[in-house]
């Protein structure tokens, strides 16, 4: 008789944390295999229109880096609020008020100076996105409400909300289309290459990953953020204010999402439509969990990320596999990563008897 | 405009929407207390449903039996019940992660095959659905009977489930294995209860009733496969197992109350009261919101939930 | 006694491995029919391992075990329970939220199929009672039983599945006196029907008195077998610890100084909202350890939560150092000046998945010293930190080193090292040395002290009565909230402490 059990093995040496990931990735895209073959897509053609179309030609290289702009703003506000056990699955809410409070501003802020328009609506949303996910946080420290729950129901909450203002106040005159006016110029995201999309977004996700990397590892709310996150009861012992950290953890992942929703807006679509986040909110907790909830892993994830959903564009407008094989390959990434950290903890003993 | 409200046949009809809108909560919410009970948050509830409301119109799609349909979407709900056993009671993973991980992992699936199997039509394809079963004496009740008896034999199946997994919960050897699981899996353990397999069965049999919930809003509610179709019912669904205390009856109440703001808000669509359908659509999960609000003060929640279980975890 | 017989049990040369720790080393141990046998041995001998093994909780890396001449392959408790063997667990496997009758029937097969029958489970459960002489209400909710109570239900959840081989982990570590007299006599009436006991125990005496034979254990392997008529608790503490027991700690005279903490009319609510602590009056001095000795779940635990922070009261004031203490708040208790040592250190004291270094600036990472306008000061706390590791020679792989790889002692030096370090003038020390091995307990015993040589005053909360008697200047017992008795430390008898402890007012 065979018997399985899953136990505590000794800690693996430093080079793990990079072979692992690279791994669960590689594993990863030969499942993705299932998937392709079960489309009836031609293998190895289709693994190559994936990365050609990716990172085959400038133009779409540059659109990589545009669709992992978004990615790593909600990938990184999903890690944020994990490591300090903020069950923060509203990213996709919070970007929604982002985006709509940049539109509101965007679109009505021609009065003024136009150096100051962009700034103004950047701090808005990401104000927005921060005080949107403030009011679960507020729920959970306050009245042990669960975040789970309540984060996730306030994203439904903003899209009615969103709804409403479009098909009422917000919608462009003269249109019966759920959209807005377009914002004006001055609040427009610069580009910063010629004949791409490439804006000044992507400048911004970089630079909040390196903030956020930097609050994590140098400064005392970082370090209260993690405690709070591994033992909030131990945290609270030691005398660390555990609402407060909740409460800034919140505003800060929260606004980071905000951020994501701006940079939609004002660099992409110019106007807010519904369909303004293709479930960003949603892949950031993957690409979060993928990431490992640090930094640069996450920036790594979300690169990852972007470089499906660009590619599989290509793919299936070469091979005709559906796009949505990459919500798919996310969804198996997740997964398979997960089962590979497990096992950077614990091994399989087999008993025999 | 008053009288529109006080007409007979507009309560009628409230009623009659109230039922229908509270019949996949119901379902959902019934699977994830059997999941809880057993001390495992089964947050691919939303995708569960998502993939079972897929699979069940592709199956009444290619075979046109629509019970064939409600089966292949009970047979993928408990599929995906036991990738998320494998993941969160086999291997120990994080409750919250692994159940996210099905939500999107099923969703991004749900579309996939859709895509794969119809392409893109311009029109979406149809199935005839099912029809409601006006019951016989009972839905010539005045005022309440044509709104209550003339149903959705899902319906009705969903009212039944609600005593028989109370039953099975507080009346039978398997459910005290099932509570005493959720409660503190060693104790389980120690009296002999095999605590893996009984959490697997729990989330495979919870994931049945999701998958069924799922296929009602397209085999019954619509006739066709919208990605959007669970729009958050299954998150709903947890907060109805919060509010409700973990207790069949009570969730089924909470239930109830969100079927009835969404079939209200329907029907004052259709008299024309001219107020947007958003702001209407966004009081349910407002209330939801607020109603955990007062819940958790005595919430009774399993004391081994979120809790993975592992014997031989000491030493070190 | 039927030592003559064939053994009921048998284990033979089992070893049992944890990551780095072998637990159990080629162990050999017989249980026959109708005797009570006593696995005797300190923290950590492996005697709650070896049984764990029998019981089939834990699968054993090497030997092999015969229950009732059938060689046996236990994968998990319920092949143990089917062969009647019963463990009642040193933390109590049952369900606080369920009746008495549901802990006992679960996992027990109904006359009425897959329906419970609880009526008849019941009459079961009732003539199981009469028989032994354990009364419990069947439909009582487990939450609302004293520790005493709740070790009969498992009592009687074993008697209910026939169990007649019976293993006792440690049972009288939560038992008033009188409670164990009774546990006692209970053992007694069921070796008396031929059922055989296990009793897990480092406590000598009890093992003198209740069992009919002995095997100690000590790092992990068998080092003695004896018979309890011909052996002497002398004989068996030497055998267990292998040397002389009893460090004697040497504490120099010092005459109590001005009051460092001053409780008066305390009242404290517990979990349930039952009354935990009641109108409870208390003085610590300087240069003085108070040692407060009382049954676990005396209302110990709401008083250094108060303490600590952690709970609010619902009257009474706390002075320390002529200042009132704010409640309810840990940063208050900090600021206070108080050295904080939790019963519990790995949920409440330590972040075990935090480095050594993060655990020890736990408290004063906001200081000052230690950061800039939110800035770490890295340099200062890695000095300070190795500087800690060293005056309290902490065993580490170094200050980054995870604390979940710290060995139980080596954890509460790091929590002794973090709480010292701003030399307190009052600490609370609840069970500092509860699950350590000998020389751990000696290095904080000895801390303790020379604290009390600095000036401080130490409240010394544990239900180790040797470790009472060996630090405390003077000792009060605390029983259902209350302090019934107090007496000096020097001329304290132990017999008084003992009556005190279950109640008795003399």
């Amino acid at each position: 008789m065979i018997r399985f059990r899953i136990i505590k093995r000794k800690p693996l040496p430093g080079w793990a944390k990079i072979v692992i990931p690279i791994a669960a990735i590689l594993a990863t895209l030969i499942l993705s295999a299932i998937p392709i073959l079960l489309a009836g897509g031609h293998l190895w053609k289709s693994y190559f229109y994936l990365f050609h179309g990716a990172l085959g030609t400038r133009y779409n290289l540059l659109e990589t880096f545009v669709k992992a702009s978004p990615l790593l703003l909600t990938g990184l506000a999903v890690a944020f609020a994990f490591r300090a056990k903020f069950w923060n699955i509203g990213a996709e809410g919070q970007l929604l008020a982002g985006a709509l409070t940049a539109t509101v501003l965007g679109v009505n802020l021609g009065g003024i100076p136009s150096i100051l328009v962009l700034p103004i609506v950047i701090i808005a949303g990401f104000l927005a996105g921060g005080l949107w996910a403030s009011i679960p946080a507020l729920l959970k420290t306050k009245l042990k409400v669960d975040d789970v729950v309540s984060t996730l129901l306030l994203n439904y909450v903003m899209i009615h909300i969103m709804g409403a203002l479009l098909f009422g106040p917000l919608q462009q005159p003269g249109s019966s289309w759920p959209r807005s006016s377009a914002i004006v110029k001055a609040a427009c995201y610069p580009i910063l290459m010629p004949r791409s999309r490439f804006h000044m977004g992507i400048i911004i996700s970089f630079v909040a990953m390196l903030i956020i990397w930097f609050i994590n590892k140098k400064t005392t709310f970082g370090y209260q953020a993690k405690a709070v996150g591994f033992n909030i009861r131990a945290a609270h012992f030691g005398g660390i204010n555990t609402t407060s950290v909740i409460l800034w953890t919140a505003l800060i992942s929260g606004g980071l999402a905000g951020l994501a929703g701006v940079g939609e807006l004002c660099a992409l679509q110019y106007r807010l439509i519904m369909d303004i986040s293709p479930g960003y909110g949603y892949s950031g907790i993957v690409i979060a969990m993928l990431g490992n909830l640090h930094p640069v892993g996450v920036l790594f994830s979300s690169l990852f990320f972007s470089v499906i959903i660009v590619g599989a564009q290509t793919m299936s407008r070469m091979t005709g596999v559906p796009t949505y094989i990459a919500e798919v390959i996310q969804g198996m990434a997740l997964m398979v990563m997960l089962i590979f950290l497990l096992f950077t903890e614990f091994k399989i003993k087999v008993l025999r008897k | 405009m008053m009288a529109e409200f006080l007409d007979l046949a507009f309560i009628s009809g409230l009623i009659g929407a109230t039922m229908r809108m509270a019949t996949p909560i119901i379902f959902a919410a019934l699977g994830e207390i059997l999941s809880e009970r057993a001390g495992v948050l089964n947050l691919g509830i939303e995708g569960i449903m998502l993939m079972g409301a897929m699979t069940g119109f592709l199956f009444t799609y290619s075979t046109g039996s629509i019970w064939f349909g409600v089966f292949a979407a009970a047979c993928m709900g408990m599929l995906l019940g036991l990738l998320m056993a494998l993941l969160s009671v086999n291997l120990g993973l994080s409750q919250h992660v692994s159940g996210l991980g099905i939500t999107l992992f099923a969703t991004g699936l749900a579309m996939f095959i859709y895509r794969l199997h119809f392409g893109s039509p311009t029109v979406p394809p149809i199935i005839q659905p099912f029809k409601q079963v006006a019951l016989p004496v009972l839905s010539k009740i005045p005022v309440i009977g044509p709104g209550l008896f003339t149903q959705y034999t899902l319906t009705y199946i969903a009212w039944l489930l609600v005593p028989a997994l109370s039953i099975l919960l507080y009346k039978t050897t398997i459910g005290l294995k099932i509570r005493t699981v959720g409660e503190n899996p060693v104790v389980a353990d120690t009296v002999g209860v095999n605590v893996t397999l009984t959490r697997t069965l729990c989330l495979v049999a919870g994931g049945a009733l999701m998958g069924i919930g799922g296929a009602f809003l397209t085999l019954a509610h619509q006739n066709m496969f919208l990605i959007d179709v669970i729009g958050g019912r299954g998150w709903v669904a947890i907060a109805m197992v919060i509010f409700g205390n973990w207790n069949p009856f009570k969730a089924t109440i909470g239930a109830l109350i969100f079927g009835f703001l969404d079939g209200l808000q329907l029907r004052l669509q259709s008299v024309g009261l001219v107020l947007s359908f958003h702001l209407f659509l966004m009081i349910p999960y407002l209330l939801t919101i607020i109603a955990l609000i007062g819940v958790s003060r005595r919430a009774a929640v399993p004391a081994g939930l979120l809790k993975p279980y592992r014997r031989e975890e000491k030493g070190g | 006694m039927g030592n003559n017989d064939q053994p009921v049990v048998r284990m033979s040369s089992i070893t049992k491995r944890f990551l780095d720790v072998t637990a159990n080393k080629d162990v050999s141990f017989d249980l026959y029919p109708g005797e009570i046998c006593a696995l005797l041995g300190e923290n950590g001998a492996g005697k709650t391992t070896l049984m764990n093994i029998l019981f089939g909780y834990y699968t054993c890396d090497a030997g092999e075990i015969f229950i009732k001449d059938e060689k046996v392959d236990l994968a998990a408790p319920k092949d143990a329970i089917s062969r009647g063997v019963g463990m009642i667990h040193q933390h109590f496997a049952l369900v606080p939220s369920q009746t008495v009758l549901e802990n006992i029937i679960v996992g027990t097969a109904s006359r009425r199929g897959i329906f419970l029958d609880l009526k008849s489970a019941r009459q079961a459960l009732l003539e199981l009672q009469e028989r032994f002489g354990l009364q419990i209400d069947p439909d009582a909710r487990v939450w609302t039983l004293s520790v005493g109570e709740q070790q009969k239900v498992e009592i009687l959840k074993a008697l209910y599945r026939d169990v007649d081989i019976l293993i006792m982990d440690e049972p009288t570590a939560v038992l008033a006196p009188a409670e164990t007299a009774d546990l006692f006599n209970t053992l007694q009436s069921l070796v008396k029907e031929g059922r055989s006991v296990v009793f897990i125990s480092h406590k000598l005496n009890e093992v003198m008195d209740i069992s009919d034979r002995i095997v100690v254990l000590r790092g992990g392997q068998v080092v003695a077998e004896r018979k309890t008529s011909e052996t002497s608790a002398r004989e068996l503490a030497n055998l267990m610890v292998g040397r002389e027991l009893l460090e004697s700690i040497e504490k120099k005279e010092l005459a109590p100084g001005e009051p460092v903490l001053n409780i008066k009319n305390l009242n404290v609510l517990n979990d349930k909202k039952l009354a935990a602590l009641m109108d409870l009056n208390l003085i610590v001095r300087q240069n003085e350890i108070l040692g407060m000795a009382g049954i676990s779940g005396n209302g110990q635990t709401e008083l250094s939560e108060v303490l600590f922070g952690m709970r609010s009261p619902t009257g009474g004031a706390i002075q320390i150092n002529d200042r009132l203490l704010n409640f309810g708040s840990p940063t208050a208790s900090i600021k206070s000046h108080m050295g904080r040592i939790p019963e519990d250190r790995i949920d409440t004291g330590l972040l075990m998945d935090l480095s050594v270094e993060e655990n020890l600036i736990l408290e004063n990472h906001s200081s000052a010293e230690f950061q800039f306008c939110g800035l770490m000061k890295s340099q200062r706390i890695h000095q300070f930190s190795e500087d800690l590791i060293k005056a309290y020679k902490i065993k580490t792989a170094g200050r980054d080193a995870a604390t979940k790889s710290l060995s139980g002692g080596n954890l509460q030096k790091v929590m002794l090292a973090r709480e010292l370090a701003g030399e307190p003038s009052l600490i609370i020390a609840s069970q500092p040395t509860r699950g350590l091995d000998v020389g751990a307990m000696e290095y904080i015993h000895q801390r303790i002290v020379k604290e009390r040589e600095r000036g401080a005053g130490i409240l010394l909360i544990s239900d180790d009565l040797d470790e009472i008697f060996a630090l405390s200047d003077r000792i009060v017992v605390l029983y259902e909230g209350k302090i019934l008795g107090e007496a000096p430390g020097a001329t304290a008898s132990r017999e008084q402490i003992g009556l005190w402890m279950s109640g008795v007012k003399a």
